[in-house]
């Protein structure tokens, strides 16, 4: 089979260079005494798992979800829960995550998918309000104020979790797992399909495919993606709260996977690095860093839609 | 559960739908003309709500507050329309999506530059503070009243220019189908622009008015929208009758469902469930609605387009 304009390749030497820039980010920090930002490192990694999540949905599934915020948020309060009951194994938080987002997705998606167009997008925020009500009204949650994580999740092997060093390789190594099963995955028959329903619903019905499935399909596996990031958030800030549910979480993803490039591969991963950094930088200077981000984001839908990714295409050219 | 505090809630509810509606009707013809969704309707909301305490606080004179804040936020809005608005018109809804949650972040900052982030005060007329008898024992706030008037009256104001003028034929038919309108010879610029201006001094109107009642504070635009859009989804886009219909359901669903649902819940269910689990489902319900409507109508109650 030749290679299609729908393959994402994996160019061996850039790709080294990446992983081996980020294995020794936490030495070199270590070593001009900024161990600080290794903390924001693993937040950007954090995050770019999560925005390529949504990226799936809406850049390669052209399902457009103002709701991907309860996913994290199901995970994130899934890993919690279990932390305080002393289940407090990451080899048990983080598929315990996934599968919480991944079985909300389920059930989010089998009514969501059954619209189109703006209906969906107001679905999918609808069900993500709705998480966050009831996530707010339950004592048992912790209400408006959430929960705390008395300790990180363990990873045995004599490892601690509370070292923010161990801790970032951990993360490391989950995002590299997961990108590359992301590629895996857009790469195989099912990501191709996702790719042709984006583009013409009605043609892939017509032809045979599974539509709905298919979508609903695309739809678990990047909730369970989003899940699993709500645990590693879980871990990161020791703590849960409702506003990892709000829609304006839901929202910030959304610059994250448009500022990086929708439909590209890197696009969430390189959206996340942009707008977490940006933020870090801009809250040196003022507190207002809301309005900058505001001012790029127009700047970006009018006049760079693509994307970082998509202008870097065209400088490559 | 008196009789006199279920009637309360149902004003309060028809109180709170009226409002909505303002915001849902200017929301609805946006979307349904210009298919445009736009996020930053809140923030024509929450501006509106600033200019009229600004001019309220300056003057000491409701009306004009209200007059001020109506043309400012029109002129905010055409200008707006104008500008940034007028290009995302052939994009897609993820971007016009993006483009005005962009809308929402920029008005939240300068209003928390200009004004400063605490709320700011709106204090209603004096001569309404006072409750009106409306029947033996049923006391209700003269405010408030006034409030369901003027809702009434913009409600029946858009009924007769959209049902009973020209320039309502022009909104019903770019609705229905902008192209055959326009090829039809409607001026569509024009009427987009107007269309625009209107949405926004509706959302003037609501945001003085519910102003004294709810807090004039940054970011009071985007809990109002939600319920907008939920509002415009169960009344079918672009049908400003659908708005209204959505937006007393929604409305009274919610103002009535708050007391009504935790009093059955304490009636039915213990204790420990029922202080929770009222509550929690209060708040979901007008959102269950939404879900319910869409699942058998999916176009919504009263959709524009054939």
């Amino acid at each position: 089979m030749g290679s299609s304009s729908l393959h994402i390749s994996l160019r061996p030497l850039p790709t080294l260079l990446l992983v081996a820039a980020l294995v020794l980010l936490p030495v070199g920090l270590t070593a001009v005494d900024q161990p600080f930002y290794i903390v924001l490192a693993s937040r950007v990694l954090i995050y770019a798992l999560i925005a390529s999540s949504l990226n799936v949905l809406i850049g390669y599934g052209g399902m457009v979800s103002l709701g991907h915020a309860c996913f994290i948020g199901a995970g994130a309060y899934t890993a919690a829960v279990l932390v305080r009951a002393g289940l407090d194994s990451a080899w048990l938080t983080w598929p315990a995550a996934a599968l919480a987002g991944g079985i909300l997705a389920a059930m989010i998606g089998v009514v969501a998918l059954r619209t189109r167009g703006v209906y969906f997008i107001m679905i999918t925020l609808a069900f993500a309000q709705m998480a966050y009500y009831v996530v707010v009204s339950l004592r048992v949650l912790g209400g408006d104020d959430g929960l705390t994580l008395p300790h990180r999740a363990g990873y045995g092997f004599g490892l601690d979790p509370r070292a923010d060093m161990t801790f970032y390789y951990a993360v490391l190594g989950i995002v590299l797992l997961l990108m590359a099963g992301l590629r895996q995955l857009l790469n195989a028959p099912l990501g191709r399909a996702l790719q042709a329903i984006r583009d013409n619903d009605t043609r892939m019905e017509a032809i045979g495919f599974p539509v709905f499935r298919i979508q609903l399909a695309g739809f678990v596996v990047a909730g369970a993606a989003a899940g699993l990031g709500g645990s590693l958030l879980a871990d990161l800030n020791q703590q849960v709260s409702p506003s990892l549910l709000h829609w304006t979480q839901s929202g910030t993803l959304m610059v994250m996977v448009i500022l990086g490039g929708v439909g590209r591969f890197l696009g969430g991963v390189l959206g996340a690095a942009v707008l977490l950094l940006v933020q870090e930088l801009l809250s040196d200077v003022t507190t207002h860093t809301a309005l900058g981000i505001g001012l790029v984001l127009l700047a970006v839908v009018l006049f760079a839609p693509a994307g970082i990714a998509g202008l870097w295409r065209q400088v490559a050219r | 559960m008196p009789l006199a505090l279920i009637i309360e809630q149902a004003l309060n509810g028809l109180q709170l739908g009226l409002m909505l509606f303002l915001l849902a009707a200017g929301l609805t013809l946006v979307f349904g003309i210009m298919d445009m969704i736009n996020l930053a309707h809140g923030s024509l909301y929450m501006i509106g709500a600033y200019l009229a305490a600004t001019v309220a606080e300056a003057s000491g004179s409701f009306v004009a507050a209200i007059a001020a804040a109506v043309g400012g936020t029109a002129v905010i809005g055409m200008v707006l329309e104008r500008t940034i608005l007028r290009p995302l018109y052939r994009r897609s809804h993820l971007h016009q999506v993006l483009a005005t949650f962009a809308l929402i972040l920029i008005a939240n900052e300068l209003v928390r530059i200009i004004w400063g982030a605490q709320p700011v005060a709106l204090n209603m007329p004096a001569v309404l503070s006072g409750p009106v008898e409306l029947a033996p024992g049923l006391r209700y706030p003269a405010y408030r009243l006034v409030v369901i008037g003027v809702g009434l009256a913009a409600a029946l104001l858009l009924y007769v220019v959209v049902a009973h003028t020209r320039v309502g034929m022009w909104l019903r038919a770019g609705a229905s189908d902008r192209e055959m309108a326009s090829a039809m010879g409607v001026n569509t610029a024009w009427l987009f622009t107007a269309a625009f201006g209107a949405g926004a001094a509706l959302c003037a109107v609501a945001g003085a008015l519910l102003g004294p009642l709810l807090a004039v504070q940054v970011g009071m635009g985007e809990n109002i929208l939600i319920l907008a859009f939920v509002v415009i989804v169960i009344g079918g886009i672009g049908s400003v009758r659908g708005a209204l219909v959505g937006a007393l359901l929604v409305g009274i669903l919610d103002t009535v469902g708050r007391t009504l649902l935790p009093a059955v819940f304490r009636a039915l269910a213990p204790p420990a469930v029922a202080s929770e689990a009222g509550p929690a489902l209060a708040s979901i319900l007008i959102y269950v609605l939404m879900a319910a409507v869409l699942y058998f109508r999916p176009r919504g109650l009263f959709p524009a387009r054939g």
